[in-house]
């Protein structure tokens, strides 16, 4: 005690600029949406190094799948990112339909691209909530959950979860949607328009969000391109990269969307790039709904299934960028290996750099318009 | 197929010592056109492999030595290409763990898969982290998972496992 006290006003008398101190931020903080902890380096009000450090919710998924057969591994795929887990049992599926030569019928791929979208939408209304919140508007998460528990209902009523959907199979879907379903679908997109206009009046023109998001935390192109980084972070950076469009998987390639792209990089690019996806969601939905075919739900699938030796790549556009399952079969009934490749690892890798010489304000308000989802880095 | 996967595939057939250098016509005011340059066959088995995406979900796969990991980096870096994941396989039977390099294009429909091979007992290869900064977590996780050594690596302590963890739990013979 006595040493230490010693040792402060020696340090004080050095004078150094380079006078900083640590501030831990988590792994329990209210902005880290999860257990999350970022150790930052702290100029004053200035970051000269912010270290994410992760692992607090880490369950070693890719040891489970070498533990169990093909199927009983497709519920874990759904607890990666809980806010996206139709896009991530999609790859799984994928991967593994891939591998084993498995033909889905047509419909399935539509009620897999509807309800994929539904998702994606449901998952952005939580993150532009979660960020309005960090950003010290609290009512509009009370309108994004609104909208969300519509689309939580009927993805409910469809296949019984709420957020941890296990609804593609092999070959198929657990079972075929019903006129409520559809209908009810419909309803929501015709509702869910009108509303996308009053957040754009209420929340995304306005001066104190713009204040706050415009020219804040920029990301290259470059700086995505080398940390890996997709999804809105990459497409808020000018490029129009989306596994949607670039490796078409399902029925993409037969529906007419956009790719929403913003070139300047910022906080607002990223929270732009969102807003309009969930346009597009709306879009595809539609679309799929119209061209939604009569027939199977179901292809034919062994009843052991088996993969041929070798590996196999799946990726998907999930919520938060591209999802790629790289699963290694030695030709037994389980996985000999899964590599899982979320999009929120390498969109935060790239925050040390990108963080550097910002106000920790800023920082928070970047970290928001990342969109993590911590156990889908941790995995 | 776009142009960038030829050039691709001929640039590390050449680091590979697949093909034969395409020769040149020598006379450039010649009226004959030049012959076509000796076109690489990536379908037959070798180091380079054209690779269907509808089966597999990339395009190309090379394997190269451990040695290499850096050059075939750098070559996918001067093409433009983003890194999409690192990770290890491990092949008890054979004695030896396999790292996987996933890369993607951002721009063009295009996949690459690099792969080395190093010994069980002594996994250490070249850390691609000065060419793709963003390898730093993907090298740390697959130190965590497979004790594999990334040598020049600003840092590999444990990651996603506990501070304090020194297994590697995807190893095939680790007990709990």
């Amino acid at each position: 005690m006595i040493a230490q006290k010693e040792a402060l006003p020696a340090a004080r008398s050095s004078q150094s600029p380079q006078e900083t101190f640590v501030l831990n931020l988590g792994p329990q903080h209210p902005a880290a949406h999860g257990v999350l902890r970022v150790l930052m380096t702290m100029d004053g009000e200035w970051i000269t190094r912010a270290e994410p450090v992760i692992g607090y919710i880490h369950r070693m998924h890719e040891k489970m799948g070498e533990n169990r057969t093909w199927a009983q591994f497709l519920p874990n795929t759904a607890r990666i990112d809980y806010l996206s887990a139709m896009h991530y049992t999609h790859a799984f599926v994928g991967a593994v339909e891939r591998a084993a030569g498995i033909e889905v019928p047509s419909r399935a791929e539509y009620v897999r691209v509807l309800t994929s979208e539904l998702n994606r939408i449901a998952s952005h209304l939580v993150w532009w909530g979660a960020l309005l919140l960090d950003l010290g508007g609290f009512t509009p998460i009370l309108y994004a959950f609104e909208d969300r528990e519509k689309i939580l209902d009927l993805l409910e009523e469809l296949c019984g979860a709420r957020l941890t959907y296990c609804y593609y199979r092999f070959g198929g879907l657990y079972n075929d949607v019903d006129d409520d379903f559809l209908n009810g679908t419909r309803r929501f997109v015709q509702e869910m328009r009108p509303r996308l206009a009053m957040y754009r009046d209420l929340v995304t023109d306005n001066i104190i969000l713009r204040k706050r998001l415009t020219g804040i935390g920029p990301i290259s192109a470059e700086m995505c391109r080398k940390y890996g980084a997709t999804g809105p972070v990459i497409r808020g950076s000018g490029i129009a990269y989306d596994v949607r469009k670039v490796e078409p998987y399902s029925v993409y390639p037969q529906l007419d969307f956009k790719i929403p792209v913003y070139p300047e990089g910022d906080s607002m690019a990223r929270y732009l790039v969102r807003m309009d996806e969930m346009e597009q969601s709306l879009r595809i939905i539609e679309q799929a709904l119209d061209q939604l075919p009569a027939g199977p739900f179901m292809g034919k699938v062994p009843r052991v299934l088996k993969v041929p030796p070798g590996d196999t790549c799946y990726a998907v556009e999930a919520a938060r960028g591209r999802f790629m399952v790289r699963i290694v079969s030695d030709g037994k009934d389980t996985p000999y290996r899964v590599k899982l490749r979320t999009p929120s690892f390498s969109n935060l890798s790239l925050y040390e750099e990108a963080s550097r010489g910002m106000i920790l304000p800023d920082a928070l308000a970047m970290l928001g318009s990342l969109d993590l989802v911590i156990p889908d880095i941790d995995r | 197929m776009s142009s960038s996967f030829e050039r691709i595939s001929e640039r590390f057939a050449q680091l590979l010592g697949q093909t034969p250098v395409a020769s040149r016509s020598p006379l450039p005011d010649s009226v004959v056109p030049p012959a076509p340059a000796a076109s690489l066959d990536l379908s037959a088995p070798g180091p380079v492999q054209a690779v269907d995406h509808a089966l597999k979900g990339y395009d190309l796969n090379v394997a190269i030595s451990p040695r290499q990991v850096v050059l075939a980096a750098d070559i996918l870096d001067q093409e433009g290409f983003a890194l999409d994941a690192i990770t290890g396989v491990d092949w008890l039977a054979q004695g030896e763990m396999e790292i996987v390099y996933d890369y993607f294009h951002p721009l063009a429909s295009l996949r690459v898969t690099v792969r080395a091979r190093v010994p069980r007992a002594e996994p250490e290869l070249p850390t691609i982290s000065l060419v793709f900064p963003g390898a730093n977590w993907h090298e740390r996780e697959a130190h965590d998972f497979f004790g594999i050594r990334f040598s020049g690596h600003p840092n590999l302590a444990p990651f996603l496992l506990p501070e304090d963890a020194d297994f590697h739990p995807l190893r095939k013979d680790y007990q709990p």
